[in-house]
C-alpha cells in the first residue's frame, strides 16, 4: 500500500508495513515501561536542577506535579492505544446483533459490557437507540447500553487509575456496571415502551446496509489505535495538566480536612443525594471533570460521594436529555434520570458505608 | 456525476466530514452533488447508527467518524 500513487498524489503520507507496525510499537512499549519504571526519579532530576530545595511546601508541589503529569499521560495514552485498537473489534451494527432478542437480566448485562468497549459518540445517541430497538433489542437492554457506554469509558478510567490508583478504577468499573444493568433492567420492568415518541414508533428503519465495520486488517487496526491517541489525548490533555496541578496545589498547601466536614465520611446523610444533584445540570467530559474529583479528594471527601458526583456529572446532563427528548416522552425521560439517579446515589451511599 | 449524502444531525464530525468530502472532491476534480441529510427518520431510512454517515448513489459506504482522506478518494473512483 505504501506505494499507492492515489494517496500520494493526495498528500496522505504512504502508510506503514504489518511489520514496521510491530516493530514501533515493541520500541514504544520499551520507552514507556523505561519511563514508567523512572517517574520518581524524573522528578528528582528536574526539581533539583531547577534549584529547589526538597521538604518546603513549594518544591513539594512542584515535584507532585513533574511526577504525575507523565504517569497520567503514559497511562492515557496506553489504555486509549488498547481501546482504540479493541473498539476496531466491535461496531454498533455488531454489538446490535450481539442484543438482540436478549432477554432482560443477561440482556443488561451484555448491553453494559460492551457498553464499554463499542465506539460509541453521544451526538449518535439517537440513531443508535431506534436502531436498536427496530433490531429487536429490548427497551430496557438498549437503555443499559446508552448508560454505560459514555459513563464507563476508557477515558475515566485511566484517569482514576493514573491518579487515585488501580483500585478506585477498578471500583469505578465495576459500580459503573452495576448502575448501567440495574437502571436498565428498572426501565425495562416498567414496560414503558408507549412512552417512545409516535414518529419512533412508525419509523421505517432501513435494512442495515452499512458495512459492519469490524473487517479490519492489523494495519488499519494499529492505525485506528493511534488515530484515537491523538484524537482523545489531543483533546484531553489541558484537562489533565489543570487537573495535576490543582491536585499539586491542594497536596502542597490545602489542609487536608478542608472538605471533610461537608464532604467527607462523618458528613451529614445530604451530602450524597446533593452530589448527585449538583451534577445532572453540570456537564462536561470525563476529562473535564478530573481536576474537581482530585480537588474534593485531596480536600477530604469521601470516595463513594465523590464517585457519585462523578458518574452524575458524566451520566446524566441536559444536553444528552434534550437529544433523548426528541425520542422519548417526557415520563420515560422522568423515568430515566429518576432511575438512573437512585442507581448513583445507592453506590455512593452504600461505598461510603462500607468502606 | 456522483452523488454523496453525508448523514448527520450537526454534529461536529458531521461537518467536518462534509468539508472534507468537498475538498477531496475539489483537489481530484470530480463534479459531485453533494448534500446534507439532517432529518432523523430520513437518516434513519439508511440503516445508519453512527453517524456521520456517508452515502454514495444510494449506497451507505460509511458509518461513524470522520473517513480519512484515501477512503473518500476511493469512492471518487
Amino acid at each position: 500500500m505504501s506505494a499507492d500513487p492515489q494517496s500520494l498524489e493526495l498528500g496522505v503520507p504512504p502508510r506503514l508495513t504489518f511489520p514496521r507496525w510491530l516493530a514501533l510499537i515493541v520500541a514504544a512499549a520499551v520507552v514507556w515501561v523505561a519511563a514508567y519504571a523512572y517517574l520518581t526519579e524524573f522528578a528528582d532530576v528536574v526539581v533539583a536542577a531547577i534549584g529547589l530545595e526538597r521538604g518546603t511546601h513549594f518544591a513539594e508541589a512542584v515535584h507532585f506535579f513533574l511526577y504525575d503529569t507523565p504517569k497520567v499521560l503514559l497511562l492515557l495514552a496506553g489504555i486509549v492505544f488498547a481501546m482504540g485498537i479493541i473498539q476496531t473489534f466491535f461496531s454498533p451494527e455488531r454489538t446490535r446483533a450481539l442484543l438482540s432478542g436478549k432477554r432482560l437480566g443477561v440482556g443488561n448485562a451484555l448491553a453494559a459490557t460492551l457498553g464499554i468497549v463499542t465506539p460509541f459518540c453521544s451526538c449518535s445517541a439517537v440513531p443508535l437507540f431506534i436502531g436498536f430497538l427496530s433490531a429487536g433489542v429490548p427497551m430496557g437492554v438498549t437503555f443499559s447500553f446508552l448508560i454505560s457506554a459514555p459513563m464507563v469509558n476508557e477515558v475515566a478510567l485511566a484517569l482514576l487509575f493514573g491518579m487515585f490508583g488501580w483500585q478506585v478504577a477498578a471500583l469505578y468499573l465495576g459500580l459503573g456496571l452495576a448502575v448501567a444493568i440495574v437502571a436498565g433492567y428498572t426501565i425495562g420492568a416498567l414496560r414503558m415502551e408507549n412512552h417512545l415518541e409516535d414518529w419512533v414508533r412508525a419509523i421505517q428503519v432501513g435494512e442495515a446496509q452499512a458495512p459492519d465495520g469490524t473487517d479490519f486488517g492489523w494495519v488499519e487496526r494499529f492505525e485506528a489505535g493511534w488515530r484515537h491517541v491523538k484524537e482523545i489525548v489531543g483533546k484531553v490533555w489541558p484537562y489533565v495538566i489543570a487537573g495535576i496541578a490543582l491536585g499539586a496545589a491542594i497536596h502542597g498547601y490545602v489542609p487536608e480536612d478542608f472538605m471533610a466536614s461537608i464532604m467527607g465520611k462523618d458528613a451529614p446523610w445530604w451530602s450524597v443525594p446533593a452530589a448527585v444533584l449538583l451534577g445532572v445540570p453540570m456537564y462536561t467530559n470525563a476529562a473535564g471533570i478530573i481536576p474537581v474529583v482530585e480537588a474534593l479528594i485531596g480536600k477530604g471527601a469521601a470516595l463513594g460521594t465523590v464517585l457519585a458526583f462523578m458518574m452524575s456529572v458524566i451520566a446524566l446532563s441536559a444536553p444528552e436529555m434534550i437529544i433523548l427528548r426528541k425520542v422519548l416522552k417526557p415520563a420515560l425521560i422522568a423515568t430515566f434520570v429518576g432511575v438512573v439517579a437512585a442507581g448513583i446515589l445507592l453506590v455512593g451511599v452504600v461505598f461510603n458505608t462500607v468502606l | 456525476m456522483k452523488s454523496i449524502k453525508v448523514l448527520g444531525t450537526g454534529c461536529a464530525n458531521c461537518n467536518a466530514t462534509l468539508k472534507l468530502v468537498e475538498e477531496v472532491a475539489r483537489e481530484k476534480g470530480v463534479d459531485i452533488q453533494l448534500e446534507k441529510v439532517e432529518e432523523l427518520p430520513e437518516i434513519m431510512k439508511y440503516g445508519v447508527m453512527s453517524t456521520p454517515g456517508v452515502v454514495v448513489d444510494g449506497k451507505v459506504v460509511h458509518a461513524g467518524g470522520i473517513p480519512d482522506r484515501a477512503k473518500i478518494a476511493g469512492w471518487l473512483g
